[in-house]
């Protein structure tokens, strides 16, 4: 069959792929997806994903080419495999979409998320937050006697294994800018 | 070559540049500089409607019998928050469309201003895609790629919104010609290897079936006639959805009707035990489906699509095929051609065929004192047979007997709606056809409910002198809802009754047209030929029997096999195991 030479997570192709059909796994998938930065195009890709009942994780977006006036998006989402296939589809034939890349299948790939943390306290609790921080390369951006503000950056993971060490010692609020993801490697 | 103009005056030289002749639309304040445009040419004719959702449908009539995008106008927020159903039915019949709305000035953009509403936002889910234009020097670049998107990979409708100082100011025209091109490029050719492995089951199959959609009518005139050229070349049988019909001739050999929850039996049996289906232009509906896990399930599947995203959505496919579909046809012609037009035998098949055939699904107690629905369309089918005929319906049970009864030799000649079921569609429909071809015979089949939902048309129709014929298979019911009560909901018909029916007669005759009405089989064709005959719009109120029930039928969530066949089987017309029956 010709679906055999069809490249995985292509987005010219179908949503055919050949590996193995686990109806039932839920798979967690990045996807970067290039527009138009065009009025309203935020608008299309979200209300096409609650529209059609799928999910959203995390999503990042912000022009990345000024001169093409082109946008990235980087949705986490999940779902079964062919879930995951039909999202691929489904966005790239919205028309202001120019490409859709599947970075969990399509090689390896970085993810980085920023995050914030709001940490009150004293005595050894605040000796213990500082410590870990150091631990976790978090920097400190803000601080008062009673507390600090730590910036970090990392892989999801990382981020919150942070955030539930920081829980018991004061942890009062955060906030992530959600996963920015790029393909490892020279090639775009 | 740019020349300055308003924005108003624009979107009539570009419709101008686009090729489009006829306009459907409703005038309003945010579209009155655009209405002031018009008026003052030749050369494209507006049809002033009733209501923008009957803009919607005429235009959709008009782009399905024509294969040209239809063009509607509509003032801002009830104008186009009433183009919204028409919109929504366009995008799941994939009709190209190009609708323009007006908008509260820029300058008054989410201050609630009179008549404003977000129509980029609500026409959104309902729009191929929609635009906003905010600068008068982009607008005919917007209007021309908006006739390219509408028009190319799967067709769609697609939305400008344009505010009124937008339309007062001036801009610089760009022509078609100097328009950007669009990075919008669906691949229309598919890859050979997909060819030759589409080509390789063909000749290997030996229960092989054609299972095609409205992908072939939208690929246009050629893809139909290719199509023809295939099947008939192998001797396959083929069957199509609703909205398929006519792409292949029903008088065709291979032709076993359409499939589907009100499909013929032969061909439902035929999806149920192929060795291979190729489905060319459909989607796996799920009216086409019925239950999921038991659809077909020995077959290899190939799925030829335009669309990568029906592939695998519904049904996993072994080959999918992405191109449009006459491109397609034409290279699996040439690649099967040049291996030396190989098919395996398939004289069993269709000898299997043949048995279910005899089971003669369509058959119906006949009566000698009540017309019945389906006795109606034989004989508007006979009667009009050869003739110069297109067919629109509304929805419900006459549409279905309509599908069944009538015989489509063409494309393009059978409009209805299919996705979105949407009645009050048909009527409108038919006036868009009918002055997208003025001497053709344009008949609605209706049922009363549907049609009640758009009549104010009658006035468009006697404005554009419309010949439309109305047939209204009248069972005062809402007899598709009732069929369901009767068959799932215990006999409680809650609401499924016509009360309160206008006289139609009385009706036509109010807005000048002529109405007929007929209750008597011994009359029926008399009275079809007088409306066939009268040169003007025809209600003809045809009293029909009010129980009768459209079948077979595949209940919802049941599988092919399990059709029910009703008086078919009642008359022990069919021999075979009863278990198909349910
Ligand atoms: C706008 C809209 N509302 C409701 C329905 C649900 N519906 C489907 S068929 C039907 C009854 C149609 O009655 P009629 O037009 O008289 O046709 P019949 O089935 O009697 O032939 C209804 C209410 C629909 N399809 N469209
Ligand atoms: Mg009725």
């Amino acid at each position: 069959m010709s679906a055999l030479r069809i490249q995985q997570g292509s987005t010219s192709h179908s949503a055919y792929d050949l590996r193995d059909y686990h109806a039932e796994v839920i798979e967690k998938h990045t996807l970067a997806v290039l527009v138009d930065n065009e009025a309203g195009v935020l608008a299309r890709v979200i209300g096409l994903f609650s529209g059609r009942g799928y999910n959203i994780e995390s999503l990042t977006v912000a022009e990345v080419n000024h001169q093409s006036h082109l946008s990235r998006i980087t949705v986490v989402t999940t779902g079964t495999r062919d879930v995951i296939e039909q999202i691929k589809a489904q966005v790239g034939r919205i028309v202001p979409v120019h490409e859709v890349h599947d970075l969990t299948v399509e090689g390896p790939s970085i993810e980085r998320e920023l995050a914030l943390f709001k940490v009150e306290g004293t005595g050894n609790n605040r000796i213990e937050a500082l410590r870990l921080a150091e631990i976790f390369r978090a920097n400190v951006v803000d601080s008062t006697l009673e507390s600090f503000v730590f910036e970090m950056t990392g892989t999801s993971e990382k981020i919150d294994a942070f955030a539930e060490l920081m829980r018991p010692l004061g942890l009062v609020e955060t906030a992530r800018t959600g996963v920015a993801a790029l393909a490892r490697g020279s090639h775009i | 070559m740019t020349r300055q103009m308003t924005g108003a005056k624009m979107v009539v030289q570009a419709l101008k540049d686009q090729g489009v002749d006829t306009v459907f639309g409703y005038p309003g304040g945010a579209v009155l500089p655009v209405y002031d445009e018009i008026f003052q040419q030749n050369d494209i004719k507006h049809v002033l409607v009733r209501h923008e959702q009957a803009a919607i449908h005429a235009a959709e009539g008009y782009a399905r019998s024509t294969g040209k995008p239809g063009v509607a106008l509509v003032t801002s927020g009830p104008g186009a928050t009433n183009a919204v159903t028409g919109l929504t039915d366009a995008l799941l019949d994939s009709i190209p469309l190009v609708v323009f709305s007006g908008q509260v000035p820029t300058f008054m953009i989410g201050t609630d201003g009179f008549q404003e509403a977000d129509t980029i936002g609500i026409t959104r889910p309902c729009t191929k895609h929609n635009w906003l234009v905010k600068d008068t020097d982009k607008l005919s670049e917007t209007i021309h790629q908006a006739f390219h998107v509408a028009t190319s990979g799967r067709p769609g409708p697609v939305l400008i919104d344009l505010p009124k100082d937008v339309q007062f100011a001036d801009g610089e025209y760009t022509p078609p010609a100097k328009a950007k091109v669009s990075h919008y490029q669906p691949r229309v050719k598919a890859s050979i290897e997909e060819i030759t492995d589409l080509v390789a089951l063909i000749e290997k199959a030996e229960r092989p079936v054609f299972y095609t959609g409205g992908g072939v009518i939208n690929s246009g005139p050629g893809a139909s006639q290719l199509l023809r050229e295939l099947v008939d070349a192998t001797g396959f049988p083929i069957t199509s959805t609703l909205m398929g019909l006519g792409a292949y001739p029903a008088s065709g050999k291979g032709w076993l009707g359409m499939l589907g929850m009100h499909g013929l039996y032969e061909a439902n049996m035929a999806m149920h035990g192929c060795d291979l289906m190729i489905n060319i232009g459909a989607r796996f509906d799920d009216r086409i489906t019925g239950r999921i896990q038991d659809f077909s399930p020995n077959s290899t599947k190939v799925h030829v699509d335009i669309d990568p995203s029906s592939i695998n959505k519904i049904i996993r496919v072994d080959l999918p095929v992405i191109g449009d579909v006459g491109h397609v046809l034409e290279d699996v012609l040439k690649v099967w051609k040049s291996r030396g037009r190989k098919v395996a035998d398939t004289s069993a098949w269709w000898e299997q065929i043949e048995e279910w055939r005899k089971v003669r699904c369509l058959t119906y107690k006949p009566s000698e004192t009540v017309i019945k629905p389906q006795y109606a369309l034989e004989r508007l089918e006979a009667l009009t047979k050869g003739m110069d005929r297109y067919v629109t319906t509304e929805v419900g049970q006459h549409q279905m007997w309509a599908a069944q009864f009538l015989n489509f030799e063409d494309p393009n000649r059978w409009m209805t709606s299919g996705g979105l079921g949407t009645m009050g569609y048909g009527f409108p429909a038919s006036i868009g056809v009918q002055l997208a071809h003025p001497e053709s015979l344009v008949i609605n089949v209706a049922g009363e409910a549907s049609w009640l939902m758009n009549m104010q048309e009658m006035g468009t129709a006697m404005q554009y002198r419309a010949p439309v014929k109305q047939f209204i298979l009248n069972n005062e019911r809402l007899g598709m809802v009732r069929q369901w009560q009767q068959l799932l909901h215990g006999e409680r018909y809650s609401s499924s009754w016509s009360e309160s029916l206008p006289d139609f007669v009385k009706l036509a005759e109010a807005f000048g047209a002529k109405g007929i009405q007929c209750s008597d089989p011994k009359d029926l064709d008399d009275a079809i030929m007088e409306m066939i005959n009268y040169d003007g719009p025809v209600i003809f109120d045809c009293l029909v029997e009010k129980h009768e029930n459209c079948f077979p039928m595949i209940p919802s969530g049941k599988a092919h096999n399990e059709m029910l066949l009703g008086d078919a089987s009642v008359e022990g017309a069919i021999k075979s195991d009863g278990a198909v029956l349910v």
